[in-house]
C-alpha cells in the first residue's frame, strides 16, 4: 500500500497540519517507506493471536468517584490568550 | 409509492457521578463557566486520565438491566476532531471494544408489544460548550467576533446507547426513547433531566420502498433534547425524504439539526466517514478489564426493573394493562402505587391503581409535573381511600377532598419546596389529620347516623308511594329511584351503603 499525493494533503488537511506542495512530497516519499516497514510487519502470520490495545499487557486501575479538584480557573487563565468573564476566548466558530 | 420509514437511535445519556470520567473534578450543572474544569479537563501537557469507578459500575448495570453482555475487556480509543471545545484535539470513546454490547429493551406501542434490539453502549467523555452570543452585551467580546469556551462540561461522563435500525414510525421512537429515558432513572444511572442536556438523542432515519431489504440512504438528526422534538423532526425528515425521492432526486447522507421554531431539519455538514475521525486505542488509557464478581455483584444490586414490576401488577395484582404500564413509568410511581399496597393492604390494590392512574395522573398532568413532585402524599391518598371505605364519605366527595389538597398543599410546596419527610416517619399520621380536617371543612362527611337516615328514609317512602308499589310489583328500577330520592333529601351526604340497607329493610316489612 502506498499513499497518492492527494491523501498526503488529506491527511495533513485532517490534521490540521498546513504543508507546501514541496513538502507534500517529500512527506509522501516518507511515509511511503513508513508503510513499506509496516507491509513487511504484516507478513507475520498473526493468525490466533489476540491483538493486543496496550503494549503493556496490563488492566486499567480505576479511581473512585470523588471530587478531588478544586476550582484553580484563574490560575489556568493566566497563560490563556484571551478570556472574559470565565470563558476562554476563540475566534467565532459557528457550524 | 408505499413508502417504510426506519429508524435508529443514538443516545447520549449522562452518568450521575459526582466526578467527570477521567478526572476528579465535579459535574454539578450550573457552574460558573470553567469552575469545575481542571488541568485534565483543559488538556494541560503531561496530564493523564484516571478512568472512574462509578462510570464504569454505571455502564455494566445498564448493560445488565437490558439483558446485554457485558465485555470482560474492553478497550478506549480517540476520536480525533478539531474544534475548540475539544481541548485534546480529540475525544475519549470506546469504539471497536465498547463495555456493552448487545441487549434489548421491550416496550408498549399502538399495536402491543416492541422490541429495539441495542447494538452496544459505549463510555465516552463529553466536550466542552461554545457560546456565541451575550446576551444585552455589546461590549462583550462575543459580540466581536470571538466565541467563548466554557469547559466545565468537559469530561463529563456519558454513555452512548445505540439501537439497531429497528423502529418503524415517530411514534414508536418516542415509545423507545421515553422507555429508555425511565429505564436510565429507574437503575439511578443517570438523571433524565433533558432541558440540562442530561439526556439527547440522535435519531438516524431512513426512507425506503416497502418490502424492500436494503437500508436507504439516512439522515442523522443531532442533539433532539426533548421527546416531541424527536417526534416533530422525525415526522419532518420523513416527508422531506420522500418527497425528494419522489421527484427523482437522491438523499444525501448528511447531518442535520432540528429547527424547533421552522418545524424543519436543516443541513449541518456532509457527515464525515467514520475514518475521517482516525480511531485508534489511546496509549494513556489500559484496557479496561471488569472481573466476573463485579459483574455480578452489580447485578445483585439491581432494582426490580419495569417491565419485571409491570408483569408483576398484572399478574399478581390483576391490574390491566394500561394500569401496570401506567404504575411503572417510573420508580417514583412504583414506589408511590407500592407505599399504598403496604398500608391499605391488597384488597386496596384496584383502588390504589385507580386513584392514581385517573385522579392524580390527570391532576399531575394539569400542573406540568410528575407524580415524584406531587403535593398529595402516597400516605395522604391512602388515608382518603381508608375513609371511603369506613363511609365517613363518598366517592364522589373524595374527589372534592383531593382537590382541596392538591391546591392547598401546591401553594405550601410552592413556598417551601423543601424535601418531604420519608412517609414512613410520621408517628403520629399528619396525613390522617390532612384529610379528616379537609372533610370537616368542607362538610362532606357522610350521614352514617342509622336513626337520622331512617327517618329520612320514612318520609321519603311516605311521598313516594307509586315507586314503592312499582317495586312491590316486581320492578327493581323503581329501588334505585328510591335511593336517589333518599340521597336528595340527605344533600348527597346519606352513606349509600348504609341508605341502601335500610330502604330493603323497611320496604321488606
Amino acid at each position: 500500500m502506498s499513499l497518492s499525493l492527494p491523501e498526503v494533503k488529506r491527511v495533513a488537511l485532517l490534521a490540521r497540519i498546513e504543508i507546501t506542495a514541496g513538502e507534500a512530497e517529500a512527506v509522501q516519499g516518507q511515509l511511503n517507506n513508513i508503510f513499506k516497514l509496516i507491509e513487511q510487519m504484516q507478513s507475520v502470520d498473526t493468525r490466533g493471536i489476540t491483538p493486543m490495545a496496550h503494549a503493556q499487557d496490563v488492566a486499567q486501575r480505576l479511581r473512585e468517584d470523588r471530587i478531588t479538584e478544586t476550582d484553580q480557573h484563574a490560575l489556568y487563565q493566566s497563560i490563556a490568550p484571551q478570556v472574559e468573564n470565565g470563558l476562554y476566548l476563540v475566534p467565532k466558530v459557528i457550524e | 409509492m408505499d413508502w417504510e420509514t426506519v429508524i435508529g437511535i443514538e443516545t447520549h445519556a449522562q452518568l450521575s457521578t459526582v466526578s467527570k470520567i477521567f478526572s476528579g473534578a465535579a459535574t454539578r450543572f450550573g457552574a460558573a463557566p470553567n469552575v469545575q474544569a481542571c488541568a485534565v479537563d483543559i488538556a494541560l501537557p503531561g496530564v493523564l486520565p484516571v478512568l472512574n469507578k462509578g462510570a464504569v459500575e454505571r455502564a455494566v448495570r445498564f448493560g445488565l438491566a437490558v439483558g446485554a453482555d457485558i465485555n470482560r475487556r474492553s478497550v478506549f480509543a480517540r476520536k480525533n476532531y478539531f474544534y475548540p471545545d475539544l481541548p485534546k484535539g480529540y475525544q475519549i470513546s470506546q469504539y471497536e471494544l465498547p463495555v456493552v454490547r448487545g441487549g434489548s429493551l421491550s416496550m408498549l406501542v399502538k399495536d402491543g408489544e416492541k422490541t429495539v434490539r441495542l447494538t452496544r453502549a459505549h463510555l465516552e467523555e463529553d466536550a466542552g460548550k461554545s457560546l456565541h452570543e451575550a446576551a444585552g452585551n455589546a461590549h462583550s467580546a462575543l459580540s466581536h467576533g470571538m466565541s467563548g469556551i466554557d469547559l466545565n462540561r468537559a469530561g463529563t461522563p456519558l454513555l452512548e446507547i445505540v439501537t439497531e435500525p429497528d423502529m418503524r414510525s415517530a411514534e414508536e421512537a418516542v415509545a423507545y426513547a421515553k422507555t429508555l429515558h425511565a429505564l436510565v432513572r429507574w437503575i439511578g444511572i443517570c438523571d433524565g433531566n433533558m432541558q440540562e442536556g442530561s439526556f439527547r438523542c440522535d435519531a438516524n432515519v431512513s426512507v425506503r420502498p416497502r418490502g424492500s431489504a436494503v437500508l436507504g440512504t439516512r439522515c442523522e438528526i443531532k442533539n433532539l433534547n426533548s421527546f416531541r422534538f424527536l417526534e416533530e423532526a422525525i415526522n419532518y425528515e420523513v416527508r422531506r425524504q420522500i418527497e425528494l425521492l419522489e421527484d427523482g432526486g437522491t438523499v444525501a447522507q448528511e447531518t442535520r439539526l432540528y429547527d424547533p421554531d421552522r418545524r424543519e431539519t436543516r443541513s449541518m455538514r456532509s457527515k464525515e466517514e467514520a475514518h475521517d475521525y482516525r480511531y485508534f486505542p489511546d496509549p494513556d488509557l489500559l484496557p479496561l478489564d471488569i472481573s466476573a464478581e463485579t459483574i455480578e455483584q452489580i447485578r445483585s444490586e439491581l432494582p426490580e426493573l419495569p417491565q419485571a414490576k409491570r408483569e408483576r401488577y398484572q399478574n399478581d395484582f390483576g391490574l390491566s394493562a394500561y394500569d401496570a404500564g401506567v404504575l411503572t413509568q417510573s420508580r417514583e410511581n412504583a414506589e408511590y402505587f407500592e407505599d399504598m399496597v403496604n398500608r391499605l393492604g391488597r384488597p386496596a390494590v384496584k383502588a390504589c391503581a385507580n386513584w392514581i392512574t385517573v385522579e392524580l395522573a390527570a391532576a399531575v398532568n394539569r400542573a406540568g409535573i410528575e407524580i415524584a413532585q406531587s403535593p398529595v402524599s402516597s400516605e395522604q391518598l391512602a388515608w382518603l381511600i381508608v375513609r371511603i371505605d369506613d363511609g365517613t364519605i363518598s366517592s364522589r366527595a373524595a374527589k372534592d377532598v383531593f382537590q382541596a389538597l392538591w391546591q392547598r398543599e401546591n401553594i405550601a410546596v410552592a413556598v417551601l419546596s423543601a424535601p418531604r419527610p420519608s412517609l414512613h416517619s410520621s408517628v403520629k399520621s399528619a396525613a390522617r389529620d390532612d384529610i379528616d380536617n379537609i372533610i370537616e371543612q368542607l362538610g362532606l362527611k357522610q350521614i352514617s347516623d342509622t336513626g337520622a337516615l331512617e327517618d329520612v328514609i320514612v318520609q321519603v317512602l311516605a311521598a313516594n308511594q307509586k315507586s314503592v308499589e312499582e317495586y312491590r310489583a316486581g320492578k327493581e328500577k323503581a329501588f334505585n329511584a328510591l335511593v336517589g330520592q333518599a340521597m336528595k333529601a340527605t344533600k348527597g351526604k346519606g352513606n349509600p351503603a348504609l341508605i341502601n340497607g335500610i330502604l330493603k329493610k323497611i320496604l321488606a316489612r
